[in-house]
């Protein structure tokens, strides 16, 4: 006999819904059509917490929690979208933007790009803060895949799928605060690093920093959905 | 080791002392090593041994921990070795004053060194210092001799690990790193905890600007937290501790290290302690420079190896911490509480302080104050006591302004809640917090937008970078601070960072970047007409802004802030 499945019932934006034990708030929300915006997550990957996005709100709790990480619970009241919540999302949205020089016009991720569709879905007009344009490189050293630092979010899926799904972990973070930055080894171009020319890394960038030499925009559609089948594909071997 | 070896050898570190006539105790704790006590200890040494066959008295010269008056270093306490209590404090002694120093032992005192400080030391009640400036903290058998190591005994022969946290639950004490959480609580959670392997770490990643209070009592005391950690560890099952300590104080680090080995020497580390089946040993990890490890998640990534990054709770430390195993974290101070607790009973400590606040607190006594130092006052002392009772109040007549507490996480507090009685829920109605100690006073000579500046560049220069809010988040507010600084922003730059200080508090991953706007907040709170005059009048009050070049008096009527 299998081991009872511990079920767990929850409300979420007011609708009754389930999720076994284990699962977290944001797989159970859209299991049931409920959508939580994310940047840092992606289905076959660690999760990291780190875009805060997906923040909700929990009934009887003054502190908001990242759904991708929160566990659900029996009885648990959950929050996703709301005035406070809307907004604090729009401003994380525009902190990235100010961030560094994202201008989606000469872009190669323009109209597939992660940023810029929930920049829209969360109703993004304009940016209050000041743009910081940081002087950044762009490492075209590898002959098939370009880094562009003035493009990445820092939200470090290139670093787990490396590590976690192919095992080479050529990318990491060095720095820290306002000066992180990506790195390919231990600071060498991408080009002369250990990377094994997989791509994995290219097609998990939710932006433009990575992707395809000579692709542009409508040409360079990336496919992250191939990672729960490998993980699924591993898991049944 | 059983008690009555342990007692032998505390009544042979007594007899060793009382050996002598005279002793004379120099810090060489970092306050007053950074003034050459250690020359003015070698000094004193050849003087006492050249005197000695003139005067037939035997004078024991020590190093001892920190006396606690930094400011007045280097300090030294002469007098009769078999009454402590009843010595001299000498401040300020130059290696030309040994001679005079030595000559007057056993007849009237050198005036013109003696320190007059009742007023520093009436209110003050030592518990985790008790030792500082008493022992010298290389010396395992001189803490013994001064009840050191009564505690482990008591706890690992009389008392059940469940005894020992109802103990430590009773008595009241909360964590003294900042966050005031129940350790009765934690060390339960911990002991309840299921893992084959559990462990104790010490959080000595002290790096609040103007915080030094760890620091001291590692330099003054280490075996009071080694004692500690193993009561802590027998209490919730664990085996092994690892002490985190910032690479930047190289002198506790020194002191530990050889603290380690003498009570592993001595049968306080390793297996079958005091003859029984608890094993429990320590190692020391370094710091490597960064604030954010003081963070509990992130220290364990950083003694794992990783990168020094927090990741989100739940799981809690207590649950899934150190290589996935239940994980107790406690500051220094906490587990230099411990021992006294396990000692003198719950009931005891639970007499000192306030209602929810127990014991005692060590404070860094900085800034704008006659007596620079650290202080250990009772919780419930009211903050106008510490500041101008014990730390004698603000010097060169200048007026008081405001005292920053709680280091970046925390806020500055006006003289109208002077008179609050310091206890962890008090501080933070006032829109401070207790911190880790740091208490930096200041005088009308700080500008409190400069204040909030400083802050906040701390914050952005010490933030991960891993969560966005804390990291691009408290670059725009150091942006829109220096804009006011400098005279140069708008009503609606200040909207703007009053709008990011509640996105960062509310969103940020880990503490730090959850209470990076706390300084922004309580100057604002206390202190708006200040961000007013910035940025209505182009007006710096203490003159220290870029905008302050304009004095007050050549304002004209209309530009003169109300």
């Amino acid at each position: 006999m299998s081991a009872p499945v511990d079920v767990k019932t929850l409300v979420i934006d007011g609708v009754n819904v389930s999720g076994s034990a284990g699962q977290t708030v944001l797989e159970v929300a859209r299991e049931n059509n409920i959508s939580i915006p994310t940047l840092c997550h992606l289905d076959g990957l660690s999760e990291v917490g780190a875009c805060r996005m997906c923040l909700v709100e929990v009934k009887n709790s003054p502190k908001l929690f990242p759904s991708c990480v929160l566990k659900v619970e029996e009885g648990m009241e959950v929050t996703t979208a709301s005035d406070r919540l809307k907004h604090y999302r729009q401003t994380i949205l525009e902190l990235f933007f100010a961030e560094r020089n994202h201008i989606c016009s000469v872009c190669v991720a323009n109209g597939h790009c992660e940023l810029q569709s929930t920049a829209q879905s969360q109703g993004l007009t304009h940016v209050r803060l000041p743009y910081r344009n940081p002087k950044l490189d762009v490492d075209a050293s590898h002959e098939r895949f370009v880094l562009d630092h003035n493009r990445c979010i820092l939200c470090t899926r290139c670093v787990r799928v490396c590590a976690e799904i192919e095992g080479a972990h050529v990318w990491d973070i060095m720095g820290r605060g306002i000066d992180s930055m990506l790195i390919a080894d231990l600071h060498q171009p991408w080009g002369e690093s250990s990377c094994t020319r997989c791509g994995k890394c290219v097609q998990v960038c939710p932006t433009g920093a990575l992707s395809e030499k000579s692709k542009f925009g409508a040409e360079h559609p990336k496919h992250p959905e191939f990672l729960p089948y490998l993980n699924m594909m591993r898991e049944g071997q | 080791m059983t008690s009555e070896e342990l007692l032998q050898i505390a009544e042979e570190a007594n007899a060793d002392r009382e050996a002598s006539d005279f002793e004379v105790n120099v810090c060489v704790a970092l306050g007053c090593l950074s003034q050459h006590s250690d020359k003015l200890k070698d000094t004193l040494t050849a003087e006492a041994a050249a005197a000695s066959p003139r005067t037939g008295k035997r004078c024991h010269v020590r190093g001892t921990g920190c006396m606690g008056l930094c400011a007045a270093g280097p300090l030294v306490r002469v007098g009769s070795a078999a009454d402590a209590g009843a010595q001299t404090l000498y401040a300020g002694v130059r290696e030309g004053d040994v001679k005079a120093l030595i000559e007057s032992l056993g007849g009237k005192p050198v005036e013109r060194l003696t320190a007059h400080l009742d007023q520093y030391f009436r209110g003050q009640i030592p518990i985790v210092l008790e030792n500082s400036g008493y022992i010298d903290p290389e010396k395992i058998d001189e803490y013994i001799g001064r009840d050191g190591y009564q505690a482990l005994i008591k706890a690992l022969t009389e008392m059940s690990p469940q005894t020992v946290i109802e103990q430590i639950s009773k008595s009241g004490l909360r964590g003294r790193g900042g966050g005031g959480y129940p350790t009765g609580l934690k060390w339960s959670t911990v002991a309840k905890a299921v893992g084959a392997q559990k462990y104790v770490i010490c959080n000595a990643d002290e790096g609040d600007p103007g915080a030094f209070m760890d620091r001291s009592v590692l330099e003054s005391d280490p075996q009071r937290v080694i004692e500690g950690m193993a009561i802590a560890g027998y209490a919730v099952g664990a085996s092994k501790g690892y002490i985190y300590v910032r690479a930047e104080y190289p002198l506790a680090v020194t002191r530990m290290t050889s603290s380690l080995r003498d009570a592993r020497r001595r049968g306080l580390l390793g297996n079958n302690i005091c003859g029984t089946t608890f094993a429990f040993d320590i190692e020391i990890r370094l710091g490597a420079g960064a604030f954010v490890c003081g963070e509990e998640t992130a220290l364990i990534a950083s003694i794992e190896g990783l990168r020094g990054q927090p990741r989100p709770r739940p799981p809690y430390p207590a649950v899934s911490g150190l290589w996935g195993s239940p994980t107790l974290i406690n500051n220094v101070e906490t587990f230099a509480n411990v021992a006294p607790i396990i000692r003198k009973g719950a009931e005891w400590y639970a007499s000192i302080g306030t209602e929810k606040s127990k014991g005692t607190k060590v404070f860094a006594l900085t800034g704008k104050i006659t007596n620079t130092g650290l202080v250990e006052i009772p919780m419930g002392m009211p903050l106008r006591e510490i500041i101008f009772g014990i730390g004698g109040g603000v010097p060169n007549g200048r007026k008081f302004k405001a005292v920053q507490t709680g280091g970046p996480s925390g806020g500055c507090i006006p003289e109208e809640h002077l008179d609050l009685p310091i206890s962890y829920e008090a501080l933070i109605d006032v829109g401070s917090m207790m911190g880790s100690g740091g208490m930096i006073v200041m005088d009308d000579t700080s500008c409190m937008v400069n204040v909030a500046r400083f802050f906040m560049e701390f914050c952005m220069t010490e933030s991960c970078g891993k969560c966005i809010p804390c990291r691009a988040g408290t670059a725009q507010m150091y942006q829109l601070l220096t804009k006011i600084c400098d005279g140069k922003a708008s009503h609606a730059d200040l909207d703007l960072l009053i709008d990011l200080c509640d996105v960062v508090k509310n969103t940020s991953l880990c503490g730090l970047g959850m209470t990076a706007p706390n300084p922004v907040l309580s100057t604002l709170r206390y202190f708006k007409h200040e961000y007013m005059e910035h940025i209505d009048h182009q007006h710096c009050r203490a003159g220290v802004c870029a905008c302050g070049s304009k004095p007050l008096s050549e304002l004209s009527q209309a530009e003169v802030p109300a």
